[in-house]
């Protein structure tokens, strides 16, 4: 049974009480030996090597952790790896390569969606679940009419939409003209 | 963040009987208590994870009502097309809180029970009586303009920060609970939230090991539902003041009104006294005004929040002028 590295001798009984989890990333079931602390996010980077999903905040506050849980986008820094047995988890790594981008990542390039890029994997898989809950037709603050089923993708309800994405470097005219683009399908 | 041992409940009986060790408590979304727990603010020692529980539904009531899951999600609630087009008020306040990742991860039973963004109940080398009772309260004498207007006592001025909530106690939602003995009951929401007094740490009706299962949301009730946030940037903010207004209108008078307000009090703040200064009086900004005043008649500012009073009475007479358009 491994010991974390950092643990309060108070704790020690409880804190080797590790738990054995099965995480579904990217389509791979990984099977790892867990303090039932570890955060989605630290799973992802620290235990999975998988550094495309990045920690700024580490409190819910600015999107740079962001994965999709069942299609669905979440804070990975804010759920214990535990919970998500079973599964299916999607990081930056698992929706395009460099010699495969995805739509969005082809469109973040082209459109300069990003300066430090730092960001940008949160961005991406935010975008990513964001057409997803347009396409289904979920209202937002930015919509006029909640009880209408139709959602017209606006630069506002882009803005709305995307408000949990921080983004330093302040490239959010860009990242919105990135997501149009593939809205749109005038991405080439 | 302290250690914890963790163990996922397979049905409601099985998980409010894991919580009943001591130190144990439950997790959902998470998206509050972990954060929280990385402050060590909340030192739980065991968790029970009821997300997976079979409480997501939202489910048609016998009457014409609907019952929310415990379990659902806040972006579920949101999407919900009856949610939408019979309750409005609540999809709007759903999708006026938070950002899309927290909501699809946040349960609306998680939701009712959120703590306070109170600066100073995050900050542990500040006195905090909810945090360490006894302790004092930094905030009244702090920098305090997001904090409470009305209810508030010299022990705690922290304001309730759920949208959600605000317009379900405009919608007089009943809380479904199951207890530690595995007795259901039900709680208005009106009842279900404590004013801080001098015990700011008890801040719902809830008893040890209690869980919330659903909400249920009686019939509509008739006129126009309409909830209207105002913060200090357009998105991903907590409310400074937020109104959930439903009101009926009948050649121009109006016939009924409910209103409850939310970022001004420790609870979602319905005001009777605003309800009754609009009832049979005429769609007009002067009644609007008289409502505004008679609802913050007993409001205080701290100082920094002094603004609030004001900002208060203007954005109940907009929702109101707003929500009486097509009563």
């Amino acid at each position: 049974m491994s010991i974390p590295t950092v643990v309060d001798t108070k704790d020690a009984e409880i804190a080797t009480n590790n738990a054995q989890v099965a995480l579904t990333v990217n389509g791979r079931v990984r099977q790892l030996d867990l303090d039932p602390r570890t955060s989605l996010l630290d799973a992802l980077r620290e235990h999975l090597h998988l550094t495309g999903t990045k920690k700024g905040c580490d409190h819910g506050q600015c999107g740079a952790c962001t994965v999709l849980i069942n299609g669905r986008r979440i804070n990975s820094c804010l759920t214990l790896a535990v919970m998500h047995e079973g599964d299916e988890i999607v990081t930056i790594e698992g929706l395009g390569s460099p010699q495969a981008l995805h739509p969005l990542q082809a469109a973040f390039i082209e459109r300069d969606g990003f300066q430090c890029g730092y960001c940008t994997p949160g961005q991406i898989c935010s975008a990513v679940g964001m057409l997803a809950e347009v396409k289904a037709g979920w209202p937002s603050h930015a919509t006029a009419d909640v009880a209408s089923p139709q959602i017209a993708l606006t630069d506002a309800e882009i803005r709305e939409r995307m408000s949990g994405n921080i983004c330093r470097c302040a490239a959010y005219p860009n990242i919105i003209a990135a997501i149009l683009d593939v809205v749109e399908g005038g991405h080439r | 963040m302290r250690a914890f041992t963790y163990e996922r409940a397979t049905d409601a009986p099985a998980a409010v009987a894991a919580v009943s060790r001591p130190g144990a408590k439950f997790i959902s979304g998470g998206t509050n208590l972990l954060d929280l727990m990385k402050l060590e603010i909340e030192r739980p020692t065991h968790l029970v994870d009821i997300s997976r529980l079979p409480l997501k539904d939202i489910e048609e009531v016998p009457g014409g009502g609907l019952r929310i899951g415990a379990q659902a999600a806040n972006s579920d609630a949101a999407a919900d097309a009856r949610v939408r087009t019979r309750y409005p008020v609540l999809s709007q306040a759903l999708v006026a809180g938070a950002s899309g990742q927290l909501r699809n991860k946040a349960s609306v039973g998680g939701n009712l029970l959120q703590r306070t963004r109170c600066p100073y109940f995050y900050d542990t080398a500040a006195g905090c009586n909810k945090r360490n009772p006894g302790a004092g309260c930094a905030a009244i004498d702090g920098i305090n303009r997001a904090h409470a207007i009305l209810g508030a006592s010299e022990d705690c001025i922290a304001t309730h920060p759920s949208d959600m909530a605000v317009a379900m106690t405009a919608l007089e939602a009943q809380i479904e609970l199951l207890g530690a003995d595995q007795a259901a009951r039900r709680v208005a929401i009106g009842e279900f939230y404590r004013l801080p007094g001098d015990t700011p740490h008890i801040e719902t009706v809830l008893r040890p090991g209690e869980m919330i299962t659903g909400v249920v949301l009686p019939p509509p009730p008739p006129g126009r539902q309409v909830y209207r946030k105002v913060r200090d940037r357009a998105s991903y903010a907590f409310a400074l003041v937020s109104v959930a207004a439903i009101v009926t209108t009948e050649r121009g008078t109006i016939t009924g009104a409910r209103v409850a307000f939310g970022g001004v009090a420790h609870k979602p703040w319905r005001s009777v006294e605003a309800e009754a200064a609009l009832a049979g009086r005429p769609a007009t900004m002067a009644t609007y005004r008289a409502a505004a005043e008679a609802a913050m008649a007993h409001a205080v500012g701290r100082g920094d929040n002094d603004f609030k009073i004001d900002l208060a009475k203007r954005t109940l007479c907009r929702t109101l002028a707003n929500a009486a358009q097509a009563g």
